[in-house]
């Protein structure tokens, strides 16, 4: 796998778009001396939702890490390409982390409130990156932010409360709103369902729609169901490779790629 | 067994039976060990507690001697109004015998007199002299004095006297004119039994009756200060940057190793280091507080550490991913949320680590904290010694009466012990039960 000839990959489909939220170009992911993402190419849009599919293992998790570079936090590792948020190298040295974690923001697979209030939960962000300058401000974006994950009529009773109180779908969506208080420009979702019951699960999964106006959306799911109800695109993992991208509805109707049908009918995974 | 059998008809039955019956057999045999083993220990304790307590309850007991006493100016050889160095140069030596002499014509000998002087504390003469000094009015009048009896009254008192015992478990170093004093005193009602006070107000002395613990508990006090001033950061920020920062590699692990050998290291060891290191190179005086603390802070700091590296790796990674998603810094990752949700365990491993530390005699005795002290310390820098030592100290003593303060001193810092153990769990259950 360390051959000094950088393998390339074609992708089927439609990988590149014009106005591009984010762009990633001959991307290359490592664990140590394993390769686990190989050349992969794609054009993320400007508040759309995009689900990454494929089995398990195939570097769609690790791939979105690599979008607000939370993958920094695994020591050994390490990520080659250009992946750019706009028009900035988000793996320049003068880009600061923390900054594009508030311009990329992200919500994991098991619901991980902070063992603190409701409240709390919610203003971290806001208090980190000095939101807001008062107290009645800070209110303000906490309502708002509850509200625009429809949590808001369930706990506004409540706000001093542990957050770990309430149910895991209430919980995922109380990290959607974390994330979102920051108001970042991308959301990224980590099988942000899978710890889900199914009407939770319709719950954050019509969220996602709405948050979609204003949002750019990239949500990894194990479930083609889902990807097929809340993204205009889909992009299909194989491997550490990205075989195919096209729209929801082509991928799942007419795939390009013979290892894509294979999945989509239930062949692999 | 053969394989043709296996599984049918009745012997398999058989089998299955004897199985069962052995298996709950075994089951309830592993039962009683348990069992056995709580009750031998519940035994060990009840049997050191009941031991302790019976041998040391009557340190908490003093005898005094109510004899009423006229500040006689012309005896004391002081004027109308005598200043305080006045009051210092008199002989309240001769002053305090002559008193006695009157109170108790019995004496008629030499030796009969010098054993009447032993019958009281042979601080009394400085005491009534401090009576004057506080308050000169009283001279030339008569005053109720409590007089501290001498530590052979005062045991022969409480665990003789009165009581029909056998020749060999009466405790008495009295001779019969002391007891035939002592029975007339008694008769009179001038003995009273009363809390020892002076057992928590005084520090070491050669006197039993004098002897107190305050010394030892402030000495205690003021290494323990030392000690978690200096172990608990030192060890929470080596922990956090083992934890959270260090790279993992050969020189973290061999620096993970090595804490773990250290909190294995014979705790003497330490001592010899202090002793080398603080005293001999740093030049920094013996038995003092500062260098007992570095000492204890270098033999704590171990135990700290590892609690505090457990308590931090029991942080749920999710919550540190949330934290680095939404933004946060390592550092304020580590400082919201790791250090808050870690702070119970590590506390409760530093309270651990304290009581460890404040049990600790053997590396105390090489920095010299062993001395004779009667002095009770006013900083880390004054002499002192601390609760175990003093124990250790007492035992050694020869005088009957220092047996009971020696098992009261260990009741002391039982109590300190059990304290600081409870409010670890307390600080734990009360901490965690937030979330």
């Amino acid at each position: 796998m360390l051959d000094t000839a950088k393998e390339t990959y074609q992708t089927a489909g439609e990988p590149f778009l014009d106005e591009p939220k984010m762009r990633v170009r001959n991307a290359d992911v490592f664990y140590a001396d394993k390769q686990a993402i190989f050349d992969v190419n794609i054009d993320i849009g400007k508040n759309e939702v995009i689900s990454m599919i494929g089995p398990s293992g195939c570097g769609k998790s690790t791939f979105l890490r690599c979008l607000n570079r939370m993958n920094d936090t695994i020591d050994i590792c390490r990520v080659t390409g250009e992946l750019f948020l706009e028009d900035q190298d988000i793996y320049d040295r003068s880009i600061d982390v923390v900054e594009l974690r508030a311009r990329v923001g992200m919500v994991f697979q098991k619901p991980n409130p902070f063992p603190k209030s409701i409240y709390e939960n919610v203003a971290y962000g806001a208090r980190i990156h000095g939101l807001t300058d008062t107290k009645v401000e800070l209110d303000e974006l906490i309502e708002k932010s509850l509200h625009r994950c429809g949590l808001w009529n369930e706990v506004k009773d409540r706000l001093e409360e542990p957050a770990t109180g309430l149910s895991g779908g209430q919980q995922q969506r109380l990290c959607i709103a974390r994330a979102i208080a920051v108001n970042p420009e991308v959301i990224l979702m980590d099988e942000p369902c899978s710890a889900l019951d199914p009407i939770a699960t319709a719950t954050v999964e019509e969220l996602i729609h709405e948050l979609s106006e204003n949002f750019t959306i990239c949500i990894v799911t194990h479930s083609m169901q889902q990807a097929a109800r809340v993204s205009s695109r889909t992009a299909y993992f194989h491997l550490g490779k990205l075989i195919e991208v096209n729209d929801t509805s082509k991928v799942f109707t007419n795939p390009e790629h013979q290892l894509t049908e294979e999945y989509i009918t239930g062949r692999i995974g | 067994m053969s394989t043709s059998t296996y599984n049918s008809g009745s012997d398999a039955d058989q089998r299955r039976a004897n199985r069962t019956k052995k298996r709950n057999a075994a089951e309830k045999r592993f039962q009683w060990y348990g069992r056995l083993s709580i009750a031998f220990g519940i035994a060990c304790v009840l049997y050191l507690f009941t031991d302790i307590i019976s041998k040391g309850i009557g340190a908490f007991t003093q005898t005094y001697i109510n004899v009423e006493i006229e500040f006689d100016r012309e005896m004391l050889r002081l004027g109308e109004a005598p200043t305080e160095k006045e009051i210092k140069a008199a002989s309240f030596n001769s002053f305090f015998k002559k008193t006695l002499r009157a109170k108790f014509p019995e004496a008629q000998s030499r030796r009969e007199k010098s054993q009447l002087y032993a019958m009281f504390s042979s601080d009394m003469p400085l005491i009534l002299r401090n009576m004057v000094i506080e308050a000169p009015s009283i001279l030339g009048t008569k005053q109720n004095v409590s007089m501290i009896a001498d530590d052979d009254f005062d045991t022969f008192f409480k665990h003789t006297y009165g009581r029909d015992l056998n020749a060999e478990d009466r405790i008495s170093r009295l001779s019969d004119f002391q007891e035939s004093i002592l029975g007339k005193l008694v008769d009179s009602g001038a003995v009273e039994k009363r809390f020892n006070t002076i057992f928590f107000t005084n520090a070491d002395s050669r006197e039993p009756e004098l002897a107190g613990i305050r010394g030892a508990i402030v000495g205690s006090i003021l290494t323990l200060l030392v000690t978690l001033i200096l172990s608990f950061p030192i060890a929470v920020a080596t922990a956090i940057y083992l934890e959270e920062f260090a790279p993992k590699n050969k020189i973290t692990d061999f620096i993970e190793v090595n804490i773990n050998n250290l909190a294995a290291v014979p705790s003497v060891i330490f001592g010899l280091l202090g002793l080398a290191m603080f005293i001999n190179v740093f030049g920094l005086p013996r038995s003092i507080p500062l260098v007992g603390g570095l000492v204890l802070t270098l033999m704590t700091l171990p135990t700290i550490i590892i609690s505090s590296r457990s308590a931090i790796k029991a942080v749920p990674p999710s919550i540190r991913e949330a934290a680095l998603g939404m933004g946060a810094s390592k550092v304020q990752t580590v400082m919201h949320h790791v250090l808050p949700s870690a702070m119970p365990g590590m506390l409760t491993g530093t309270i651990i680590g304290m009581a460890q530390a404040l049990g600790e005699t053997a590396p105390l005795l090489m920095i010299g904290m062993v001395a004779f002290i009667v002095d009770v310390p006013g900083g880390i820098s004054d002499p002192a010694t601390v609760l175990p030592v003093q124990i250790f100290l007492w035992s050694d003593s020869p005088e009957r009466a220092f047996v009971e303060k020696t098992s009261a001193a260990i009741m002391v810092l039982l109590t300190f012990l059990i304290i600081m153990n409870s409010l670890a769990v307390w600080l734990r259950k009360r901490l965690e039960r937030r979330w």
